[in-house]
């Protein structure tokens, strides 16, 4: 529907509720969800905020194709300060949430202040209101999701919230929607959680209205529709393997982090694989693997449902866990397992369950885990400390401390803090793998060298889903590249960082990048949305939110200094595999970069550059 | 020449039953055997065969019929797929 040109804006310190006019100014400029509430929290927020005070705001936005017909549109994105990284923070969620803010007639929320006591937002259409939430807080996202649906007597009532991890302050704590999936990265549930903010529950009744052109949307959405579907990526590899059928290719390939990047190649790689799931258990007979989902609108579908073996020893006596539930994706599947060298699917999948149902980011819990591991290895950290023998590889460690971690018990305590701050408190800061304090996703960098650009320069911190050069490097996608040279790897990231800022501007997956290019985008945005968006128009828009995230960064305190990897990946080289021997070049592409984006050496936008792209 | 072939994702189903738990195969080939001849011999949909690496390095199509395989290397192949 285009944008629905209204804003709601929430002041939690007051308790009110007000409507304002999108400004759509800048909505021509920065599009809609990523860009153009980034806008929005630029222009409204001093860059040095502490994320976790009140002074630090909260966006939830929707794009214009979000609730459309257009494929996969159902996505809103958070922006906020992330507590993890205390850069500007942009995570992403499927679902059905976004969809229905759309349907209640927002384009985005705004949230400012913090609430004198726990509240959580209830959206009818245009009624909004602040409400008690004093009987949700210190329940699960899973909870919290079933009881607001019983008190509003409304089973299509839209939810997100926080668990026990945003309350607790685990520096890495997630918004979850429809019980699992989640605007993961960065902690934005931590600042929500500050904000004593609970949950957003949604019901929207106004359905789709207010594009610009229904005829010429509905033929751009068709044959976008039709792309998706001729293209084998799209139409037959996500839905039957999902996203976990990377874990054997990226293992094969020498890129898969293992025992916090000790290794790059995991042992065990199979075991936790996309193929690992279809298989039948010896235990039950049963597979892991119930069925693929789609997220609102989505024609690929590449989400998992799974149910557990209900005799495996994390859910013994547990029948709460023994449903039909969310996982395991990629990211996660490595980040609970080939990171600490876990190798059990079923404990993966509990931990997996854990995360959703307490509200935290699988990627970085995994990877402190790892990070944990490695200190016990050293003897830095140890049993007593801990609470338990935590040796890589330990299933039962993996398992007990996804436990401890949302409810701030014991050394889950010290987990929640993330693997920067865990790492720096035992003295041995360059054991976090990471960037800007947010650790990395499953792509080790001395095997896919371009990702290690990446990682550098993502606005978020160490994040995969800002440039996936995966896509060129190691399936082809739209050319293949060589991922084990740094040459070309400079354009090649900055290509991926515009075009992705806009398909998460536009309320759209970045799955659908794997057939569509921003010319497949281009027609049903042109035809949603007034202002004429042509190709041109939306490769300025892309690189102008890029730049717009950096000047907010460097006006936060960050530096080229801050563009770098931790010392394993530029001096230990990898030991197996085609990388062998090789590792990261991110000296040699950084400058690269710098120049290609106009920036100078030490990261800053030029005055020209600015002046361009209309900053 | 001993090779190992890994068949992953729908592919796999092209693997002997018992082959399929591990996703690997080994295989005593003439020496010089290329990826192509694999492909032929063991019947796999060309169209199918997306990603296919020997050690882990990706194998351009064009080169498929003439890199010679060597005693020891890991043959693996995909089709199209994609994850993040
Ligand atoms: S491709 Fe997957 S993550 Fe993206 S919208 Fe579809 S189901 Fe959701």
């Amino acid at each position: 529907m285009g944008w629905t040109k209204k804003v709601l804006r929430v002041d939690l310190s007051k308790g009110t509720c007000k409507s304002e006019p999108l400004n759509m100014k800048w909505a021509q400029e920065y599009l809609g969800q990523r860009g153009l509430a980034t806008k929005y929290f630029v222009e409204e927020v001093d860059p040095k905020v502490d994320p976790l005070s009140p002074a630090n705001k909260m966006i939830m936005a929707t794009g214009p194709l979000t609730g459309t017909m257009a494929s996969t549109g159902g996505r809103y994105s958070v922006i906020t300060k992330g507590a993890l990284t205390g850069a500007i923070a942009c995570s992403n969620s499927g679902g059905y949430f976004g969809a229905e803010m759309k349907f209640a007639g927002w384009d985005m929320v705004i949230f400012e202040g913090k609430s004198p006591k726990p509240v959580y937002l209830a959206i009818e259409d245009d009624k909004a209101e602040l409400r008690d939430a004093a009987h949700l807080w210190g329940k699960t996202v899973w909870q919290t999701e079933e009881i607001i649906k019983k008190t509003h007597q409304d089973p299509q009532t839209r939810v997100c919230s926080i668990g026990r991890a945003g309350e607790n302050g685990v520096m890495y704590a997630c918004i979850v929607n429809d019980l699992h999936r989640a605007a993961g990265r960065s902690g934005v549930g931590t600042v929500m959680g500050s904000k004593n903010l609970k949950a957003v529950a949604i019901r929207g009744t106004k359905g789709a209205g207010g594009i610009k052109d229904g005829k010429a949307f509905m033929k751009a959405t068709v044959a976008a529709k039709k792309v998706l579907a001729e293209n084998a990526v799209t139409s037959q590899g996500l839905p039957t393997y999902g996203t976990q059928v990377l874990m054997n290719v990226i293992n094969e390939m020498g890129a898969l982090p293992t025992r916090n990047h000790r290794d790059v190649q995991f042992e065990d790689a199979r075991k936790i694989s996309g193929e690992a799931m279809h298989e039948k258990r010896p235990t039950d007979g049963k597979a892991q693997l119930v069925t693929n989902a789609a997220c609102f609108g989505c024609t690929i579908a590449c989400g998992r449902i799974s149910k557990m073996d209900e005799g495996h020893f994390s859910v013994v006596n547990k029948p709460e866990y023994w449903g039909a539930s969310g996982g395991l994706e990629y990211e996660a599947a490595w980040a609970l397992g080939a990171a600490n060298g876990v190798g059990d699917l079923e404990a993966l999948q509990y931990a997996n369950l854990i995360c959703n149902e307490d509200g935290y980011d699988p990627i970085t819990f995994g990877a402190t885990v790892g990070a944990a591991m490695e200190l016990y290895d050293l003897g830095i950290l140890t049993k007593e400390q801990i609470g338990m023998d935590a040796p890589f590889g330990s299933a039962e460690a993996l398992v007990k401390l996804s436990e401890m971690t949302a409810k701030g018990e014991g050394f889950g305590k010290e987990l929640g803090l993330g693997s920067a701050r865990l790492c720096a408190k035992y003295g041995k800061p360059e054991l976090s793998m990471g960037v800007k304090k947010q650790e990395f996703p499953a792509y080790d960098s001395r095997g896919i060298q371009g990702m290690g650009l990446a990682y550098a320069t993502s606005n978020r911190g160490a994040c995969h889903l800002r440039g996936y050069t995966v896509a060129s490097e190691v399936l082809g996608i739209p050319v293949k590249t060589d991922p084990l040279v740094t040459e070309g790897k400079a354009d090649l990231v900055k290509a991926f960082q515009d075009a992705t800022s806009v398909f998460d501007s536009a309320g759209v997956c970045v799955f659908t990048t794997f057939a569509w290019t921003l010319a497949d985008l281009q027609p049903q945005l042109d035809a949603a949305c007034e202002g004429g968006w042509s190709m041109e128009k939306l490769a300025l828009v892309g690189e102008r939110i890029w730049n717009m995230e950096r000047v907010f960064n460097n006006a936060a305190g960050f530096t080229a200094k801050d563009d770098d990897l931790p010392p394993r990946l530029k001096t230990e080289a990898a030991k197996t595999g085609p990388a062998k021997g090789k590792v990261n070049g991110i000296d040699v592409m950084r400058p690269e970069y710098y120049k290609a984006r106009g920036w100078d050496e030490k990261g800053v936008p030029s005055k020209d550059t600015l002046k361009r792209l209309g900053l | 020449m001993k090779v190992t072939l890994k068949l992953y994702a729908t592919l796999s189903d092209h693997l002997p039953t018992q082959a399929r738990k591990t996703n690997a195969v080994e295989l005593d080939l003439p020496a010089g055997t290329s990826p192509a001849q694999v492909i032929e011999t063991w019947s796999l949909p060309i169209k199918l065969c997306h990603l296919v690496l020997v050690d882990g390095v990706f194998v351009p199509p064009a080169e498929r019929a003439t890199r010679a395989l060597a005693e020891g290397e890991v043959l693996a192949i995909w089709p199209p797929i994609a994850g993040g």
